[in-house]
């Protein structure tokens, strides 16, 4: 059991919508009716918890991950890093972040990924770790190389990480990706314009973090994340519609 | 101008993509030695109270083709309705499970306890159900629905009793198919659509 207490209902204004015509899966795996809207139960208030035993010691390094040290993967060295927070601003402590990627190349480790750049024998794609008391959490990783992908004919992903997130309610569950700033194929992607307000996909797009670079080994970039908060529940017993 | 509000914004959703299975079950994807085993592999351990169940299904795309590629997530109480961490809560289940459905049939298969019955809001209680959230390539954001049972008494559950098209309900409710065995089929789109939930 974590924080009680409803979650505030989401601002889907700042989600994509579920269907765009640009981005061809979307159309057939969109619902057509409206989301059924109401307050959150305990089942969305409550959420699996993941202890520091479920974690390894290089789950978040993913240069040496894949072959538990031995070897480093290829590519520019980056830490990518930041906090996750409430949309209370309160930061969330202990939470699982997961992230997967492709490699240097933009090739994914991934038995349905035939393009031919090649992967990297000392790469794997894929990092968790727990977020520390003030929400940190950090990643030592390789820049992710752009790839082609069968969309409208010559259409490229830009540089992007995937993240995976959980807060401490199943109602707070999300996935999202993080582009790097300056990265020119943000604007012509389908997926980033998804998202239909600008200055909303402008927050998926980490900034180079000089001062969390560590000279002659790796640049950094900084992602901070927000999940959704909960409400506070002061007239919680008050009869419906009083 | 007025006082400026203190709070932030959620940040946006993207798709999980084709590969999410790399972050979230590496050896679906191929990719084993990270980590020990996938998280979230068993909903319950051996010894978990309650009925043992076995649901499956697929999740239809708006042409009828069962996606290969969606990752599924489920939550759940144990089978006396608590929650893993709240007091009392049978230690051996887990209740968060993560699974793809089968890369050729595109099956899934959940083995898992039945529920027991959670409060509901203001009083009262929910019918027995498992929270199931599906992410793919091609939904932008996370889709939320729920797996009630035929075999309980769903009457009077508030989430289902706030859908105004009656025959939607069905839509929720997994088939008793043997002992200890259901089916429940979701569709993202069209006849029968599965009712997605905002909660």
């Amino acid at each position: 059991m974590t924080d009680q207490g409803p979650l505030i209902p989401r601002n889907r204004a700042i989600h994509p919508p579920a269907y765009d015509v640009a981005y061809k899966t979307a159309v057939t795996r969109s619902p057509n009716l409206p989301l059924l809207s109401m307050e959150s139960t305990p089942t969305e208030e409550n959420g699996p918890t993941f202890g520091h035993s479920t974690l390894g010691p290089l789950d978040n390094n993913l240069i040496l991950n894949y072959t538990q040290g031995k070897s480093p993967a290829v590519g520019e060295r980056i830490l990518v890093h930041g906090r996750v927070l409430d949309e209370n601003a309160r930061p969330v402590p202990n939470t699982l972040v997961e992230i997967w990627q492709a490699n240097a190349g933009g090739r994914y480790r991934h038995k349905k990924d035939t393009y031919f750049a090649p992967l990297d024998p000392n790469f794997g794609g894929c990092g968790r770790t727990l977020t520390d008391e003030n929400g940190y959490y950090q990643f030592l990783t390789i820049r992710p190389g752009a790839y082609p992908w069968p969309n409208r004919a010559n259409d490229w992903r830009p540089m992007h990480i995937h993240f995976s997130i959980f807060g401490h309610a199943f109602g707070q569950r999300l996935i999202s990706q993080m582009y790097f700033e300056g990265d020119p194929l943000i604007d012509r992607c389908p997926i980033a314009a998804t998202i239909k307000d600008r200055s909303q996909l402008d927050r998926l797009v980490a900034p180079l973090d000089m001062s969390a670079a560590r000279p002659m080994d790796f640049l950094a970039y900084k992602f901070d994340i927000v999940l959704r908060g909960r409400r506070q529940t002061m007239f919680e017993n008050k009869i419906e519609g009083m | 101008m007025v006082q400026k509000l203190d709070t932030l914004i959620e940040t946006p959703s993207q798709t999980a993509g084709p590969y999410v299975h790399i972050g979230c079950i590496p050896t679906f994807a191929g990719v084993e030695g990270i980590y020990p085993e996938d998280l979230g592999k068993r909903a319950i351990e051996d010894g978990a109270k309650g009925e043992r169940i076995t649901i499956t299904g697929s999740v239809y795309d708006g042409t009828g083709w069962a996606l290969r590629d969606a990752m599924m997530e489920t939550w759940q109480p144990d089978a006396a309705g608590k929650f893993p961490g709240e007091a009392g809560a049978d230690p051996k289940v887990n209740g968060f499970c993560r699974f793809a459905a089968d890369g050729e049939s595109g099956v899934f298969t959940l083995e898992t306890v039945k529920p027991g019955r959670v409060p509901a809001r203001g009083g009262g209680t929910q019918a027995p159900h498992i929270a199931v959230w599906i992410v793919a390539r091609g939904i932008n954001i996370g889709l939320l629905t729920r797996i009630y049972f035929e075999d309980e008494d769903n009457e009077g559950d508030p989430v289902l009793s706030r859908i105004e098209q009656r025959h939607r309900v069905d839509t929720l409710i997994a088939k008793k198919t043997g002992e200890g065995r259901y089916h429940f089929d979701i569709r993202l789109q069209g006849e029968n659509e599965t009712v997605f939930l905002d909660l």
